[in-house]
């Protein structure tokens, strides 16, 4: 199978590699899909006020999984939670020219960013202001 | 060195250039038909058969007569398991094989269950072998045939057969093996390991493509097929179609060639393997081989390299040619159905890789291949939640992950 140039270019060189401190108030993650099914994203976000100023992210899984989260990372880093929460799978298909069979890892991806940003949203409401 | 470097000789092995050398006037001036009886031409053909036959045949310890030429192994499992089953069809319509089969018999047991037969498919042992004592228990008053394979596929496991092929005389049932793996890597003597039909391909032992056969037993007892293919009554009726004289010669060939090396051919195999699982096991934590230590083909070694995906892992080793268990290779997304019987969790299945070492490997290419492999799985684990959770020792394994979808 053929990779398109972008899938190769985030998996030789992923970008916001790592992981945040998920204990902080204004950190938050998600962890999405299954070993069993040979995929699992690990996304988190930093925000400050409405906006998320930083984004890292760890794979499990193929060279598309792995440069959709890449990607994510990448488009989330600057937006707004709602315009992060906005991101549809479908803009990542397109941009990494991913064909039909992991059309799942985009979906992935997606689910990623609103789980971190559940997370953190979680947080704020158990925070006392 | 060359890049890529190829680690997949279970998927097939190049053409050695002796076996080319011997195919290549079979196409040109010795062409003829090798059923055409009234001229030179014809003539030539059906000595180079004739040759052939002999030197297939003594590679198994079978009598030229009992050799069928096919396209291959798949065509001979199907005549096999079709052909016996419609013949003994009156003695019993019962087949027992194996979980993990290839594709080709279990797909063709599949079509004769659909045709009324029963099969009872055996689980293997955690280390991928099927035991006499499983299939002792499995046989019945109508078993027709009992088809296992001989050496696995994916993880190069080796079945006893020689005791199966024993308990099976006993039990009046026959014993048909796919040996399309083990045929030149191991000591395969259907007299001495009471095989009754065996199948297999000249591409996995440095042959053609498009050239295989089915061995099927004359005495002892004499087994009998209904013909797939109709037509001009090749081979003994078994098999019609003009024979693929430049393949033919090319397996006789190539067969010849097993047979006198296959003790150093194991050998420079088994010297390679463990050098490459050698380094692997001392340098990365967290792998498992798979398949079974002891009773294994020289040449395969399947490794699972936990907490790094597959297919990722195979990107990752852009020089290496190799295959993976994982789903990701193959478009139905299900992990490997031969991990799967063996128990291998489905996590582990999609971080499985399988090398294969053959004839044209050299030490210098493992080498570098070895240390592709520990960089790219460090490389990978770097990028990996789940090892990420094992350094901070929290076991993924332990943890329910039905809500993460």
């Amino acid at each position: 199978m053929a990779y398109s140039d972008k899938v190769l270019d985030h998996y030789n060189n992923p970008r916001n590699v790592g992981s945040l401190d998920k204990k902080r108030d204004n950190v938050g993650t998600g962890v999405v899909g299954a070993p069993e099914c040979g995929d699992v994203m690990k996304l988190q976000i930093e925000v400050d006020g409405d906006r998320i100023v930083d984004a890292k992210f760890k794979t499990f899984g193929c060279g598309s999984a792995i440069a959709s989260s890449s990607l994510a990372t990448e488009w989330i880093k600057g937006k707004t939670v709602d315009e992060a929460l906005a991101i549809n799978n479908t803009e990542i298909v397109e941009e990494l020219s991913l064909p039909p069979v992991k059309i799942h890892c985009s979906v992935l991806a997606e689910d990623a960013i609103k789980s971190a940003i559940d997370d953190y949203k979680a947080k704020q409401q158990a925070t006392p202001e | 060195m060359d890049l890529p470097i190829y680690l997949d000789y279970q998927a097939t092995t190049p053409v050695d250039p002796r076996v080319l050398e011997a195919m290549l006037p079979y196409f040109t001036e010795r062409f003829g038909n090798a059923a055409s009886r009234s001229h030179a031409f014809g003539w030539a053909g059906e000595e180079a058969v004739d040759r052939a036959r002999k030197q297939v045949a003594s590679l198994i310890g079978a009598s030229p007569k009992e050799i069928v030429f096919t396209s291959g192994s798949t065509e001979a499992i199907n005549l096999a398991l079709k052909g016996v089953g419609e013949m003994y069809a009156s003695k019993g319509k019962h087949i027992v094989t194996s979980q993990v089969e290839h594709k080709a018999v279990l797909d063709t047991c599949k079509h004769l269950e659909k045709q009324g037969f029963e099969v009872t498919y055996l689980e293997p042992s955690p280390t991928g072998r099927v035991s006499v004592e499983t299939v002792a228990a499995a046989l019945r008053e109508d078993t027709c045939i009992v088809a296992l394979i001989w050496a696995n596929n994916e993880i190069g496991t080796l079945n006893p057969i020689r005791e199966i092929g024993e308990l099976c005389h006993e039990r009046n049932a026959l014993l048909f093996t796919d040996a399309t793996q083990a045929v030149g890597k191991v000591p395969v003597d259907v007299e001495r390991d009471g095989v009754d039909l065996l199948c297999l391909s000249a591409h996995k032992l440095y042959g053609p493509k498009g050239i295989g056969c089915l061995y099927v037993r004359r005495r002892n007892p004499r087994v009998r097929l209904v013909a797939q293919m109709d037509g001009g009554g090749h081979e003994r009726g078994m098999r019609s179609g003009t024979l693929n004289v430049p393949g033919i010669v090319g397996i006789g060939e190539a067969c010849a060639l097993c047979e006198r090396e296959l003790d150093a051919d194991s050998e420079h195999a088994r010297a390679l393997r463990d050098r490459f699982e050698g380094r692997i096991f001392a340098e990365l934590d967290h792998v498992h081989l798979n398949g079974d230590r002891e009773h294994r083909l020289p040449n395969c070694s399947n490794v699972s390299f936990a907490y790094v995906e597959g297919e990722s892992l195979i990107m990752g080793v852009n020089d290496v040619a190799v295959s993976s268990g994982s789903a990701c290779t193959s478009a139905s997304l299900e992990p490997s159905h031969v991990l799967r019987a063996c128990g291998v969790g489905d996590d582990l299945a999609h971080s499985s890789i399988r090398f294969g070492f053959g004839r044209f490997t050299t030490e210098e290419e493992v080498d570098h291949a070895t240390q592709e492999v520990i960089a790219a799985v460090r490389r990978l684990r770097e990028l990996s939640p789940l090892y990420e959770m094992v350094q901070e020792g929290v076991d993924p394994g332990a943890i329910d992950w039905s809500g993460s979808h």
